[in-house]
């Protein structure tokens, strides 16, 4: 094998075997960050795991808002129209948070009620995130889904 | 009345111009006729012009209030400020893909007002590919997302308005920007495929495309940097990157581009990499469409996934697959023609910039992985997933720091063979130097000692020194740092401002992300917190009103000792239109920090939930990667990049690269 058709040889070698390293540990990464979806159902019967972030998305039940008088703690409830999750939080909602809108909320889960770490933001009154659609999909409620944003 | 009907007709006169610039160059080129050749130039000129007219068109009817287009009364309103109106232009969907298509087109006037240096053939072979392009474009507008739709007889008196997130000057430019970068990565996609066709592969392409794709890329640096700027002040409470996988979109065309850009120094230089280079410029493209369809696709959970209707993501998909498919099959007949002359030392610049290469398309591949990946895990009918933050911060800061720490040998070394050890001795300086900052900066300046911000500080001494001493060096060649500021290549001034400008950014990362002081409160009038150095209290709220919103507006007084240092008014605004809710926050910006106040939602007793922030150093990374995009369009002000097609032969790869200079 003539020197340039070797060097050639064990650069292309080299590199694959350094992208093969770099997106194994790329694929590890993404297994041990992901974050789970569960509709407010599964979290009723006990499907989440406690230990993990988890994403829980579906409607903010009508009239449950209640805030701390002294502090910035909050808890709602959190519907897909069959079970209903109590989710705590402390911190500033975002803009577009609203009674009877949907809403994606990432936290753990304890007890079956959920401790936010984080309430997502919408940024469009009539987008609606896939995750509420699944979970009202899921529960058969799609249809009152669609008679509130028309 | 009848204007939208004339830009409406110039939207399909455009179309078909852009039918017969894809087809009549290249039938030229197979048949060998130059009268078919020569009609890519002033067909690509008509195309810009019709799609200017389509486009003053459309801003005409908002300027105008012309409420009988659907566009308009979806996105514009009779108490919207004018400024406001222009940009609302590109405020949605249709408008934005003809903004989209817009910007390709001038890309097109461009190349064939810029390229008299270029041979007829590959010129109209280039602008051929663009019309292709526009072809797929203009006809996924008209058919599926016509901005020039009317709603007739029954027009409405007044519009919807515009989302009041995009009512910001942010809007303005950061739209724009970015599309002139992912845009004009399709002329360096344009001339890899005409050089395929053509099957001349000589380095003469590498600097043809050269220029172009150091502004796309520039424009883009500049487009992200905007868009992470717009997102600090405007939606993102005070943060600057979120890992959505639209920022990803654009992300991931940066790195392959930037990618593009070192690797074609080689083939421009040396004649090698050249089947690499000529498969960057495909990817770079191929990326900047698949962000395209992410974006406008909706089936991705974003913050800039507005209401979205999924068949047009079908097409865009579609359209993905015909460029990407047909390029690449391209690429796999023709591209095991293409030899690549010559070798190179295991330690030479060429061995750098394949390790820079290597990093950059791991870096490429980790965010496409990672945006994807919930849609993939969703398609093969998996659980609901999303990817966050986490991930990508495990991903990238050890690639970054490796990445950066490579950034300095690059520079110093020579082509070919660089195995000299004294090239690199300066160094052991700034290794020592960097390594001191490091340690010295936490223990000087912060509370507690933080690997994270040691580190951090360290690379981005590292890199800033590095970059010092090839300037110095190349100072020492030319007699007087003017006297090598005239002579040295631009291209290498504007490394030099680039990787400054990395510096710059990473220093600011780091401190943002290690030192920023962020609390959320409740507060009251008349209540006093500590802010940093500061005293801050709220003296008052009033109800003010703006020209299309109304907004409850805190007065926050920031004391420096007994001092008062400054008065600011955030707000939190209810748009009269929409009912829509947003939050201006107050920022005082500084060289040093940022203090940020912005307000919550109002509580019982009239207390507000507010958040304060301190922001150390946050403005060095928009900084930073501003100088790197002005480095972008400095590099390409080089001579050489004008010169006429006879005088080339004379250059080809012996111009003074690297320290020898």
């Amino acid at each position: 094998m003539n020197p340039k058709r070797k060097q050639r040889l064990l650069i292309i070698l080299g590199l694959v075997a350094a992208l093969g390293v770099a997106v194994g540990l790329v694929l590890y990464a993404l297994s041990q960050n992901i974050n789970l979806f569960f509709t407010p159902t599964q979290i009723a019967d006990n499907q989440a795991p406690d230990s993990r972030i988890i994403r829980l998305g579906g409607m903010v039940a009508e009239g449950s808002v209640e805030r701390d008088p002294e502090s910035l703690e909050v808890s709602f409830g959190v519907t897909d129209f069959q079970n209903q999750v109590r989710v705590t939080y402390t911190g500033i909602l975002p803009d577009l948070f609203r009674e009877g809108q949907g809403v994606v909320v990432q936290g753990r889960v304890l007890n079956r009620e959920l401790q936010a770490t984080e309430v997502l933001a919408k940024h469009d009154e009539n987008y609606m995130p896939p995750e509420v659609t699944e979970a009202l999909r899921q529960s058969g409620q799609l249809d009152k889904l669609k008679g509130m944003t028309q | 009345m009848i204007l939208p009907e004339i830009g409406h007709f110039a939207l399909v006169l455009a179309f078909a111009i852009a039918l017969c610039q894809a087809v009549f160059p290249i039938y030229g080129y197979y048949t060998q006729q130059e009268g078919f050749m020569a009609t890519a130039k002033p067909l690509a000129v008509m195309q810009g012009l019709a799609l200017a007219l389509s486009f003053g068109l459309l801003m005409y009817g908002f300027l105008s209030h012309d409420f009988s287009l659907k566009y308009v009364a979806d996105n514009s309103n009779l108490d919207l400020p004018w400024y406001f109106r222009m940009s609302a232009v590109w405020g949605a969907h249709e408008g934005s893909l003809l903004l989209w298509a817009l910007i390709l087109a001038l890309w097109g006037v461009a190349v064939s007002l810029l390229s008299r240096g270029i041979p007829e053939k590959m010129g109209s072979l280039v602008l051929s590919v663009m019309g292709m392009i526009a072809v797929g474009f203009l006809a996924f507008m008209l058919f599926t997302s016509n901005p020039f739709v009317r709603i007739l007889p029954f027009m409405p008196g007044n519009g919807a308005d515009l989302n009041p997130l995009l009512q910001d000057p942010g809007l303005i430019f950061h739209p724009p920007m970015l599309y002139m970068g992912y845009v004009g990565l399709s002329v360096a996609f344009s001339f890899a495929v005409a050089s395929l066709i053509s099957g001349e592969f000589d380095s003469s392409w590498a600097r043809w495309s050269r220029p172009w794709t150091a502004v796309a890329w520039a424009f883009l640096t500049l487009g992200i940097a905007l868009g992470s700027w717009w997102a600090y002040y405007e939606l993102g409470w005070g943060g600057w990157w979120f890992w959505d996988p639209v920022e990803n979109a654009s992300l991931i065309p940066w790195f392959i581009a930037t990618a593009l850009m070192h690797s074609l120094a080689v083939t421009e230089k040396q004649g090698l990499f050249r089947r690499w280079t000529l498969l960057l410029a495909i990817a770079a493209f191929s990326m900047s469409l698949l962000g395209t369809f992410l974006v406008r696709s909706g089936v991705l959970t974003s913050v800039h996934a507005f209401a979205n209707d999924p068949e047009r993501g079908v097409f865009i998909l579609g359209f993905l697959v015909v460029v990407v498919g047909g390029s690449l099959t391209l690429y796999a007949v023709r591209a095991s023609k293409v030899s690549t002359p010559g070798e190179f030392g295991w330690i030479s610049r060429e061995s750098f910039l394949l390790f820079n290469n290597l990093l950059l398309t791991v870096m490429a591949i980790s965010v496409l992985l990672g945006t994807l990946y919930p849609l993939l895990v969703d398609a093969l009918g998996g659980d609901k997933v999303s990817v966050g933050p986490p991930f990508f911060n495990a991903v990238f800061v050890p690639l970054t720091a490796i990445l950066v720490s490579g950034m300095a040998f690059g520079p110093l070394s020579l082509w070919r063979r660089s195995d000299d050890p004294k090239l690199f001795r300066p160094l052991i300086v700034a290794l020592i130097v960097s390594v001191l900052c490091g340690l010295l900066w936490p223990i000087v300046f912060e509370d507690e000692f933080a690997t994270g911000t040691a580190v951090g500080v360290s690379l981005a001494v590292w890199v800033a020194i590095a970059t010092q001493i090839d300037v110095f060096r190349k100072v020492r060649a030319y007699g007087s740092l003017k006297t090598a500021l005239a002579r040295v290549e631009r291209g290498i001034i504007g490394m030099w401002m680039a990787h400054l400008g990395v510096a710059f950014m990473i220093f600011g990362v780091v401190m943002v992300e290690n030192h920023t002081e962020h609390r959320d409160l409740r507060m009251g009038v008349g209540d006093t917190q500590v802010l940093g150095p500061y005293d801050v209290r709220m003296t008052n709220v009033d109800i003010i009103q703006g020209p299309n919103y109304a907004a409850d507006q805190a007065t926050f007084e920031i004391y420096e000792g007994e001092q008062l240092y400054k008065t600011v008014y955030p707000q939190k605004r209810r748009y009269n239109a929409s009912g829509m809710v947003m939050t201006e926050a107050a920022i005082d910006s500084g060289f040093t920090r940022d203090l940020y106040i912005a307000m919550g939602e109002p509580l019982d007793g009239g207390d507000w939930a507010i958040r304060l922030s301190v922001k150390p150093f946050v403005n060095w990374i928009w900084g930073g990667a501003f100088l790197m995009g002005f480095g972008g369009f400095v590099s390409i002000t080089d001579q050489r990049f004008r010169r006429r097609v006879k005088v080339r032969e004379a250059s080809s790869s012996s111009e003074p690269g690297g320290a020898a200079a």
